[in-house]
């Protein structure tokens, strides 16, 4: 793989609900973020990639909203509907196709402005499945079930993650809701659908993202050094839940395997330094350590007694807060793999992992982490 | 040899499946429809870079890629740029309702700006119609703070 | 950097006005079984995949990870891409800049569209700003209308004008077997028919379509060892510029304008009417057809009415345009821009039967949807050097 790297970071504060601010607003925000992080202007910027979902949003062409906004009179310009991540996948692509030396990606979302039942609702099959009014919730709460009682993870074990990242995000100033609770707190949380509860649960939130993508002359103009691709891949599970196991990942096994012989890791837990992964739901985290490789099929529940994920642990999760802190649905992958950047950079402030030399961001889309994207950043 | 039956074949109706939405308008967009709301006029944006003047009013010059701070009050008349007549209904996104016909529309240049932008005509008969005519707004009595506070455009002679 | 990128297999489905035999996934499953046909490839050769569609039209969220059955993406990568009209060439961009990358060698990318699922006209409406434009917006016909009353004024074009490229494209269709409609016309039986939205007429616009296209991307490092005839992509170039429809000249329209110029640039191409044999260009109503041939500089501005009129444009003539029928005899919008790009690599395959253009060798194909936005691709029969 050529090099690519990204040069430039912005994001909004992730809010409940950003009154005053429509989607163009927060897109001008992190593009001129981003660009001053670059130290670049919107002219070295030769296309832009956006992300948006039309659903969310509420208008068909959703992309139409940020045009303006994000600077791409003419520009080449296209947009991935899904996850920011698999966003910057294509805005990377474009750079390592050659035809451009700088891409710009950036993805909003504000979950405030409507139904969010509603809206995912929407995502199941419109002839079997959806009258049945599964939604994000009731349907992670499935998933939930199946991976605890096959594995014989524990609802105080899930608790661990949601203790650990709302803590964690007390260090990030970005984040929507650092808080210092315990395991019980969650255990008394509102139950929104059994297995999960609200502390289980991330939170509805308004904010957008920006990455600047640059090939290697390209990234020589920038401010900071680059931070180099090292590894991508991505892939899909099956579509209709009962096709699933859904107590295992094997689109993230397979996304991993790809971005790690890529970038040459055979053992993760030794050789990634940090990983920012998309706990949507804190029983998510434990299932994406497995499908990550972090441990055995299973083993998640352990890997979260043992303390082995925390800031002082052998591979620290989300020393950012994740999803669980602020989860603007589709922002969340892009900010992960920003998070991955500072850390690379060591500008991660208070949630920093010294030494850090390489990180590893994590994305998912569709119901039940369906689709899943890994990137490993690093020098 | 037996007659292959013609298969039955059935639609699902996802029935009235509502989306609401509460978009948030913005600075710019929440100063035009209070000047429209209270006092029945129109707002644009200057961009300090390139001079023009753009309605409706928003943040961003996407030529120069600057911020807009100035406003600039408009006298509220215009020229036709561009009109049609649709005369089939559809179902209107926003309400639900067949959405009603004929409809004339038009892009209109306000006196005073660069751009122009959509807004319907009070005439519905096309042959009534020609690019260059002058148009002001009538405006509804009681007005909320939206986009048909203006009822529609009307011809006049200028 | 960059790998080489060629088009190695096509497929279209058969185009309705509703396709009630099939729901979303199976629509999608022809299309890719036909391609994959075409290309003599299985699923179990293809790398990654590219959708695309307007969410609105069929009501579905996340529609790449709700294909899997259709589109073959189980335990594959897929992305969803998606920008209105032009989601079709969208659509063939990505799978284009999926295998430049270098990262994958065969991609497969489908785009669809089963607009009798829904009230096309308002989910289109939906597409708008919602605050200020939404209200007084009629759809896309009021859109190419609003342009089309604003050229006439311009240059003096008439009804009649417009009517010819009706015609033009009508007739072609009779050659496609993939076109949903097959009408033989005349200028007089478009002036005729109901006035929909002044100018456009009836016969003047596209209709609404069932229908799905596949298309099979492959590198420099496979493409001639599976296909006997590739079709190279030359270049691409769009401009979505805009974000409210007042904001940008109609007349000419600025993001074809734009995209032409880059993407003559990039090519060398500085007499399209002779370096092109042949066009498969997205212009929903008669009236696009007059007026954005000359954007693409086939003939200087006002000069379209006589260019389409001259016959140049007509199959038989130096540089036909939609042979296939175009979009005023097929419209499944989200597909309807990989169609474009399907028809020009059938006509450079050879492949194109009844409506083929003796010898061609290099076409043009276009986009278009959303804020007046414009896509362009440009495919070959010679690797670029």
């Amino acid at each position: 793989m050529d090099k690519v790297g990204i040069v430039g970071v912005g994001q909004t504060k992730y809010e409940r609900r950003k009154v005053g601010e429509t989607y163009p607003d927060m897109i001008y925000e992190v593009t001129v973020k981003a660009l001053d992080n670059a130290g670049l202007t919107i002219k070295d910027i030769d296309n832009v990639i956006t992300v948006s979902n039309d659903f969310w949003d509420g208008r068909t062409i959703s992309s139409m909203a940020v045009q303006d906004a994000c600077g791409c009179r003419h520009k080449d310009i296209s947009t991935v509907e899904g996850d920011g991540l698999f966003g910057a996948f294509y805005g990377a692509m474009r750079v390592l196709s050659g035809s451009f030396s700088t891409t710009l990606v950036v993805v909003h979302n504000k979950c405030s402005q409507s139904k969010m039942n509603l809206i995912t609702n929407a995502m199941f099959d419109p002839i079997y499945t959806r009258a049945l009014g599964l939604d994000a919730i009731t349907s992670a709460a499935l998933q939930a079930r199946a991976y605890m009682e096959t594995f014989g993870v524990t609802e105080k074990q899930c608790a661990k993650v949601s203790v650990k990242n709302h803590g964690q995000a007390k260090n990030n100033p970005y984040a929507q809701l650092p808080l210092d609770i315990e395991v019980d707190d969650v255990m008394k949380s509102r139950v929104l659908c059994p297995p999960i509860k609200l502390l289980d649960a991330s939170p509805i939130t308004d904010g957008a993202a920006a990455v600047i993508w640059a090939d290697e002359k390209a990234a020589q103009k920038a401010k900071a050094a680059p931070v180099w691709l090292k590894g991508a891949g991505h892939m899909t599970d099956a579509y209709h839940l009962g096709d699933r196991d859904l107590a295992r990942s094997p689109a993230l096994v397979g996304a991993a395997k790809k971005a790690y012989a890529l970038a040459g890791v055979s053992d993760p837990l030794k050789e990634i330094d940090v990983a920012e992964v998309s706990d949507v739901f804190s029983y998510m985290e434990l299932m994406w350590y497995e499908g990550l490789g972090f441990c055995s099929e299973g083993g998640g529940g352990q890997m979260i007694d043992q303390g082995l994920t925390g800031m002082n642990g052998v591979l620290p999760v989300n020393p950012s807060g994740g999803c669980l802190s602020a989860n603007a649905v589709m922002v969340a992958g892009l900010a992960r793999l920003i998070e991955a950047v500072l850390q690379v950079r060591g500008e991660a402030g208070d949630r920093q992992v010294p030494n850090c030399k390489n990180a590893l961001a994590h994305g998912i889309n569709g119901p039940c982490g369906q689709s899943h994207c890994v990137m490993i950043v690093g020098r | 040899m037996s007659q292959k039956k013609d298969q039955e074949l059935l639609f699902v109706s996802s029935g009235e499946a509502e989306q609401p939405f509460e978009w948030s308008a913005g600075k710019h967009i929440s100063k035009l429809l209070v000047e429209m709301r209270d006092h029945k006029r129109l707002i644009a944006s200057k961009c300090p870079q390139c001079q023009k003047v753009l309605f409706p009013p928003r943040r961003v010059c996407a030529d120069c890629f600057v911020e807009m701070d100035e406003l600039v009050p408009l006298k509220g008349r215009g020229v036709i740029r561009c009109f049609t007549v649709l005369n089939f209904g559809f179902v209107d996104p926003n309400t639900g309702l067949q959405k009603p016909v004929p409809l004339a529309s038009a892009y209109i240049q306000l006196d005073g700006t660069d751009t122009m932008f959509l807004h319907a005509l009070e005439e519905t008969d096309f042959h009534k119609i020609k690019i260059g005519m002058r148009v002001e707004p009538v405006w509804e009595e009681k007005r909320q703070g939206q986009a048909l506070d203006i009822r529609h455009f009307k011809i006049i002679d200028e | 950097m960059g790998k080489r990128t060629a088009i190695v297999g096509t497929g279209q489905t058969k185009c309705s006005s509703a396709r009630k035999d099939v729901n979303g996934q199976e629509l999608i499953n022809e299309a890719v079984r036909r391609a994959l046909e075409d290309a003599d490839l299985t699923l179990s050769d293809i790398d990654a995949i590219v959708i695309g569609n307007m969410d609105h039209f069929e009501g579905i969220n996340y529609v790449d990870t709700w294909s899997v059955d259709g589109s073959g993406a189980y335990l594959k990568p897929i992305i969803k891409v998606t920008t209105g009209g032009t989601t079709g060439t969208t659509v063939a961009f990505a799978g284009y800049y999926h295998v430049a990358s270098g990262l994958f060698d065969k991609v497969l990318t489908v785009a669809w569209e089963k607009n009798s699922e829904s009230d096309t006209t308002g989910a289109i409406v939906t597409a708008i700003e919602p605050i200020l434009e939404r209200p007084t917006f009629g759809g896309a016909i009021n859109a190419m209308a609003l342009q089309a009353s604003m050229y006439m004024a311009k240059y003096g074009a008439t009804e009649e004008d417009a009517a010819r490229v009706a015609v033009r494209d009508r007739k072609h269709a009779l050659n496609n077997p993939y076109a949903h409609l097959h009408l033989n016309i005349t200028v007089e039986d478009v002036m005729k028919s109901p006035m929909i939205s002044y100018p456009i007429k009836y016969l003047d616009m596209c209709p609404r379509t069932d229908g799905a296209c596949a298309l099979i991307f492959a590198s420099e490092d496979t493409a001639e060892k599976i296909c006997p005839k590739p079709v190279w992509v030359l270049g691409l170039a769009n401009r979505h510029n805009y974000t409210l429809f007042g904001d940008q000249p109609l007349v000419p329209m600025i993001t074809m304008v734009e995209a032409a110029q880059a993407l003559y640039a990039k090519i060398g191409i500085t007499e399209p009417l002779k370096q092109f044999d042949v066009m498969e260009l997205y212009m929903p109503s008669s009236y696009s057809g007059v007026q954005w041939i000359e954007e693409l500089q086939l003939c200087p501005y006002g000069g379209g009415p006589e260019l389409i009129a001259s016959g140049v444009t007509d199959m038989g003539g130096e540089c036909p345009i939609n042979p296939s029928g175009g979009v005023l005899s097929t419209n499944a919008i989200g597909a309807t821009g990989s169609q474009r790009v399907a028809e020009c690599t059938l006509q450079i395959m050879g492949k194109a039967e009844q409506r083929q253009v003796p010898g061609a060798k290099m076409a043009l194909a276009s986009g278009f949807g959303g804020c007046f936005w414009s896509d362009l691709m440009a495919l070959g029969a010679r690797k670029p050097g």
